[in-house]
């Protein structure tokens, strides 16, 4: 009997995935039995795809088996290659195209509003989470996999990092723990993602290390853009050390805080209130500011309750956090909206901005407004409270053009 | 000989196989089934199909019956009409039934029967209605016989022949749902607003208009955005075509709605509503549907929200086979709503792996000329035919592609579908609402 493997998800309520199982033979060619639900308009190109990949790691003879819930060639190609490397120890990796819409590239301080999480090997929350908007889109490969699908969850994330549109969403990746989040970088830098949260983050060391990882992938495969870290912090240990990990790296782009691990942690139960956690928030939004780098808060798990959600994401704005984790698409709203700059905000950001402009058109060094004189960073500020309300739909983004409420 | 049912009861029908077990076992063959659907229920005809009690199907077959058909197995060729088109074949005369047997939740001795009571409960029985004028023998079976007089009488006694009793004619929880479900997935969810948002931003939502939205998921979901923007801008609508559900009638109540004009209930509060509240109006296929009602108002609803299977590049769109050519669904009233105003189609780009947008579709089941906008998640494409539309959202921010468009997005996503290839046997024929055939169904090849 030769090597067996298997690898993705079968069985009742499975759709847009498929199950591969793999047996190494020693003669007899490759045998494909395929059992497709889309059988009648997709047969030859499953073949295809599947003859393709056996090809490229040299299986001569083996039988596949493919049952096949309408899952999408970035699927079916992550599930074929991880039965492989079940039964084969090879390096190499098997790349489909990536489509040119996801090499983009990402700034330290984009919006980050929303990010919304997916279980790493479900493929079927990940095709139209783009649609949704959120300011970021995470690929989970930590809690959401079950322990002994680690391995085949790394090519299904890699490959919808190539393949699938994500709109214009940040493309992030919750890699595992340390040390095996650090072999899951592989799967993960060369595919144009933009930011890799680092969970349950407890020092500065582990930030570099990731830092370290990410810069001799890169380097290593003649790639060249910024791939920023968002540390996760979930314990007691890691809160206190928040602005050590904050300023660990110059690719540190904001801190995140999960509260069910703090809590679990701190063995306090996380209540409504949450008294138990303002201890914690407020101590890493200050570490963060500390070290000039964005904030962003944990998630809110009732999916169905979108008024508490309003609350809690206006107190998180009012606690000084950017944004926050998102579990269901639906939160995505409501977290953008509570975010967004109220009126009186949006107009002193305007004068503001008026202000500069016109000093800068006049080559004068000072901004002021009325009696005040306006320091650099209030502009900034002022310029990103007016990004984010063109954001929002709250301005158009030709706004000034259409004159300042004085003008009325 | 041709022996019609009716599909109140729809997945909880007890009569329409008992019908046939009966005809069995009398060993009468060559039977023509007319119902004006059929469900999984009434896979046991399969049974009949096969022993030659059944010669074919003229109506909707569901599930493991279109299955069944699909591979060639039915004797007979089937016809899908839709329920306006299943009137005018009667009134026409191009389908004689001559039996015709009406399962009531309520009737008296005399043949007046209603579904507004009854354990059976389905609220109308307006399917029914055509077979009742024109059958050659009408036979009304009931588990809740009243003393005279049974009122409203929505079927007549005086066109009625026999009254039979029976223990049970129908399941009720599979009849009529304790409550209709707004969908919960968020990819829908996200085509309901997009749908009810470019409603609003074309202005067919203004104070008086009219709409019809399914009993589906989604639909029910258009309808609850209609309901939010009804109320923010304060306007109301004159009627709402039903079926009818909770939500459509907590809108009645809450004086969003004049009118609800009900085809059919799909829960416990449509069946109350009618029972109680005379603006919730029982309707025929005749009154809204049917070819030659002079007062057809089909024509003049705003807005009617439709689903699909497919559509292609020229908005031709396949309501009853599935892309692998499986015939599984029925017409319904689909064909009929398509006069109305403005046609939304509201439709992912993809289901699992399959295209929805296709260079051809499966089956035509309504021409493009008809189909106005479809709106899927990745975009919204309108009919070049609709110029009216294409200037009203000119500086909106609503996504608005060409159907081509659609159509390579779901193609770089899903690849392009293969040819499928079928048999040379025609299974059945789509009939058009004037009785011409729009289409045939061919026999799929394993």
């Amino acid at each position: 009997m030769g090597k067996k493997g298997t690898a993705g998800n079968q069985g009742p309520g499975i759709r847009s995935d498929c199950f591969a199982a793999l047996e190494l033979k020693s003669s007899g060619g490759i045998e494909i039995i395929l059992n497709s639900k889309v059988d009648a308009l997709y047969k030859k190109s499953i073949q295809e795809l599947a003859h393709q990949i056996l090809d490229f790691f040299q299986i001569k003879d083996a039988k596949l088996e493919i049952i096949d819930r309408g899952a999408l060639p970035f699927v079916l190609a992550a599930r074929i290659e991880a039965a492989v490397k079940v039964c084969l120890d090879s390096q190499e990796e098997f790349w489909l195209e990536m489509i040119p819409e996801n090499m983009y590239q990402t700034r330290k301080d984009s919006t980050r509003r929303s990010r919304l999480y997916l279980p790493g090997n479900s493929p079927k929350l990940m095709l139209n989470a783009g649609i949704h908007q959120p300011d970021g889109i995470i690929l989970d490969l930590e809690d959401s996999v079950a322990p002994d699908k680690k391995e085949q969850a790394r090519f299904l994330v890699r490959n919808a990092l190539r393949q699938v549109n994500f709109y214009g969403a940040e493309r992030m990746v919750r890699i595992n723990q340390l040390p095996l989040g650090l072999d899951d970088l592989t799967y993960l830098v060369p595919h144009y993602v933009n930011i890799i949260l680092l969970p349950k983050c407890e020092s500065a060391d582990q930030v570099q290390a990731v830092d370290k990882k990410i810069s001799e992938i890169l380097s290593d495969s003649d790639l060249d853009y910024p791939i920023y870290i968002m540390p996760i912090l979930e314990s007691a240990l890691g809160v206190v050390r928040a602005y050590e990990i904050a300023s660990a790296s110059e690719n540190v782009a904001s801190l995140a805080i999960g509260l069910e691990d703090y809590t679990a942690d701190l063995g306090a139960p996380r209540t409504k209130e949450g008294r138990e956690t303002f201890f914690a928030r407020t101590q890493v939004v200050n570490a963060a500011r500390a070290a000039g780098i964005q904030v962003n808060d944990s998630v809110f798990s009732d999916v169905a309750d979108m008024n508490a959600l309003r609350e809690v994401v206006l107190e998180s704005k009012s606690l000084g956090f950017d944004g926050m984790g998102c579990i269901h698409p639906r939160q995505i709203k409501v977290i953008h909206e509570a975010f967004a700059p109220t009126e009186k905000e949006i107009q002193k950001a305007e004068n503001i901005v008026r202000a500069f402009d016109e000093a800068a058109s006049k080559g004068l060094g000072v901004v002021s407004l009325g009696s005040k004189m306006i320091d650099p960073p209030v502009v900034k500020r002022a310029q990103k409270t007016i990004d984010l309300a063109v954001k929002s739909g709250q301005l158009p983004e030709n706004w000034k053009e259409q004159g300042s409420e004085e003008d009325h | 000989m041709t022996i019609s049912t009716h599909h109140h009861f729809r997945n909880g029908d007890l009569v329409a196989n008992q019908i046939f077990i009966a005809a069995s076992e009398l060993g009468v063959k060559d039977l023509i089934w007319f119902p004006s659907a059929s469900f999984h229920c009434h896979e046991p005809m399969i049974e009949y199909l096969k022993d030659g009690t059944i010669h074919h199907i003229e109506g909707s077959m569901n599930g493991p019956l279109g299955r069944f058909a699909s591979l060639g197995n039915m004797k007979g060729t089937g016809v899908l009409r839709s329920h306006g088109g299943r009137y005018q074949a009667v009134q026409d005369g191009e389908v004689v039934i001559d039996i015709a047997v009406i399962a009531a939740p309520t009737a008296d001795p005399f043949g007046n029967a209603n579904g507004l009571t009854g354990d059976s409960a389905c609220g109308l029985l307006g399917f029914a209605l055509a077979d009742s004028q024109y059958a050659h023998k009408v036979i009304v079976v009931t588990d809740n016989l009243i003393p005279f007089p049974c009122v409203p009488w929505q079927i007549q006694g005086n066109y009625v022949d026999y009254v039979v009793e029976m223990d049970q004619i129908g399941i009720p929880e599979r009849i009529i749902s304790g409550t209709t479900r707004i969908t919960k997935s968020p990819d829908r969810l996200f085509i309901a607003e997009l749908t009810a948002k470019f409603c609003d931003e074309v202005g067919i939502l203004y104070d008086g208009f009219s709409f019809q939205a399914g009993a589906g998921g989604t639909s029910l979901a258009i309808g609850n955005y209609f309901g939010e923007i009804m109320r923010e801008k304060g306007i109301k609508a004159r009627f709402a075509r039903g079926g009818s559900n909770q939500y459509l009638v907590e809108m009645l109540e809450e004086g969003l709605i004049d009118y609800i004009l009900d085809g059919q209930t799909f829960d416990l509060a449509g069946v109350r509503s009618m029972r109680e509240n005379p603006n919730h109006v029982n309707t025929s296929p005749f009154t809204s549907y049917n070819y030659h009602g002079k007062g057809n108002f089909a024509g003049i609803v705003d807005v009617v929200i439709l689903g699909a299977t497919e559509v292609d590049v020229n908005y031709n769109a396949n309501v009853v086979t599935h892309s692998d050519g499986y015939l599984l669904h029925g017409i319904g009233g689909w064909q009929n709503c398509l006069f109305s105003k403005n046609v939304i189609l509201p439709i992912p780009l993809f289901r699992d792996r399959i295209p929805i947008i296709r260079d051809e579709v499966t089956t035509i089941c309504g021409p493009g000329e008809l189909i106005d906008v479809i709106v899927t998640e990745r975009g919204i494409a309108i009919n070049p035919r609709r110029k009216d539309l294409l200037d009203a959202v000119k500086n909106s921010k609503l996504p608005i592609r060409t159907i081509e468009e659609l159509k390579e997005e779901a193609e770089r996503i899903c690849g392009k579908p293969e040819p499928v290839e079928f048999g040379e046997r025609v299974i059945a024929a789509i009939n058009w609402v004037d009785g011409t055939v729009i289409d045939v169904v061919r026999q799929v090849i394993e």
